[in-house]
């Protein structure tokens, strides 16, 4: 059986260089590569594009690359929740570009199924459809959006077998399993790693021949954003 | 001139909002005013919340210890499932909010014009983080329900001939509901108004909206229990 698994982040990151762009998987703090941002951050890789839907906060996830200036560009659809990230965009060190979360997830999609374009009606009208094509299908209109680009993705799983196939848990799934297809390489990193045949393929989310390297990951921190809860009558 | 009491607060806003809800509906609740509307969809209603992060059948915040950091909302907060929820990536929940199968929309506005465009991401000069799904949700979804207020603390309209901040959508808005009134958005353009909060004349309306208003006959009064 082909086998996917390397020893851990630092090994499974050993070829991102300065200037990549790197796709990231999570939602706030939810579903994100721990490992590899930490690993990252130890390599002292610089001059990022990061694309992710959110840009972490102070002193976790992509937070912690943005601490080390690592980030040159982010593209997300919210950012903010972070002192450094306002302060860097507002100084001009770190260029930010905003779009759509749906966008930002289908451009990825169409980089996961090999199609060059796809077409959304989010933004027509506003200042993210300036310098796009317009076209009208059945009477509305729709901008042209390209697929992403990008060098690697890095992801996290919640079970993953030796061949790289991946299961995710709960709203942690969100981006994962589509910049898992998108990358041109994808680290996936799991909570925990089986043999392949121990998967049940029928439960895979996203099969193997997506993902390049895989590995156990470890001490997962799981920060929780908003901690709500509501009282027992 | 009204007094503040009589104006509807969030969740005077928010249970107007709800009586809006049919049966068998798939519902996205922005964050503010609109999740609040949560709490007051009608005994008998059953409804599916949609949360763009990749979830059908969101359920309330969980008991004390019981956070599960994997499951929260667009909003990022943790929450629980009903029976019958399930989980699908970013991709699926905004491929299913473009293909309509999302039945209505709930979300706030800092303007909304009397063609039907919205603003309700950015103000410039400030700090801005984003429009995160609305732009999505504004150019797809088939019924569209803003929770706004009708006019800010100076007394200034936010429902206008044309907004002045920047657009999350155009031609977009059908439905407003706000601490003074509920009213359309007619396709020719201009606010009709539907009924008035309790308490609150149509006179104070008609002060309260820069954009055109539309009056015909009588303005019957909100009923919010």
């Amino acid at each position: 059986m082909i086998n996917k698994v390397v020893s851990n982040a630092d090994e499974a990151i050993k070829d991102i260089a300065n200037g990549h762009t790197l796709m990231l998987g999570g939602f706030g703090l939810c579903g994100i590569p721990e490992n590899c941002i930490a690993a990252l951050v130890k390599k002292g890789v610089k001059d990022l594009t990061c694309i992710s839907n959110n840009a972490g906060v102070d002193g976790f996830g992509i937070g912690l690359m943005l601490e080390t200036r690592q980030v040159k560009k982010m593209i997300s659809s919210y950012v903010g929740e972070n002192a450094e990230f306002e302060r860097q965009l507002l100084s001009g060190e770190l260029e930010v570009e905003l779009i759509p979360q749906g966008t930002l997830a289908t451009r990825c999609l169409a980089a996961g199924y090999g199609m060059p374009a796809i077409f959304t009606p989010a933004g027509v009208g506003t200042e993210v459809a300036e310098g796009k094509e317009t076209r009208n299908f059945s009477g509305k209109d729709y901008l042209m959006e390209y697929a992403f680009d990008a060098d690697f993705a890095l992801v996290k799983a919640w079970k993953g077998d030796t061949a790289g196939n991946l299961i995710f848990r709960s709203t942690s799934r969100n981006f994962n399993p589509i910049m898992a297809m998108a990358g041109k390489v994808t680290i996936a990193e799991v909570e925990e790693l089986v043999q392949a045949g121990e998967l049940d393929p029928d439960h895979i989310h996203t099969p193997g021949v997506y993902v390049h390297r895989i590995f156990q990951g470890e001490a997962y921190e799981k920060r929780i954003e908003q901690r709500t809860v509501r009282k027992k009558d | 001139m009204v007094k503040k009491n009589k104006m509807l607060d969030k969740n005077g806003i928010a249970k107007r909002i709800a009586k809006e809800i049919k049966d068998g509906y798939y519902v996205n609740l922005g964050i503010g005013i609109p999740t609040l509307v949560a709490n007051y969809i009608p005994n008998g209603i059953n409804v599916e919340l949609q949360s763009e992060n990749g979830l059908l059948g969101m359920g309330p915040f969980p008991f004390e210890g019981e956070e599960d950091p994997d499951l929260i909302n667009a909003g990022k907060q943790t929450i629980t499932t009903l029976p019958g929820s399930s989980i699908f990536d970013s991709a699926m929940s905004f491929g299913m909010i473009r293909a309509q199968k999302i039945d209505l929309t709930i979300l706030g506005a800092m303007e909304v014009s009397e063609n039907g465009d919205i603003a309700n991401w950015k103000i410039p000069g400030k700090m801005v983080k984003g429009m995160g799904g609305a732009m999505d949700l504004v150019a797809s979804a088939k019924n569209i329900i803003v929770a706004m207020q009708h006019i800010n603390k100076a007394g200034e309209s936010k429902l206008l001939p044309a907004c002045t901040l920047p657009l999350t959508g155009v031609k977009c808005i059908k439905k407003i509901v706000t601490e003074l009134a509920v009213l359309d958005v007619l396709p020719e353009g201009g606010f009709k108004l539907l009924e008035r909060a309790p308490g609150v004349s149509v006179d104070f309306i008609k002060q309260s909206t820069a954009g055109k208003l539309v009056i015909e006959g009588e303005i019957p009064e909100m009923l919010v229990d």
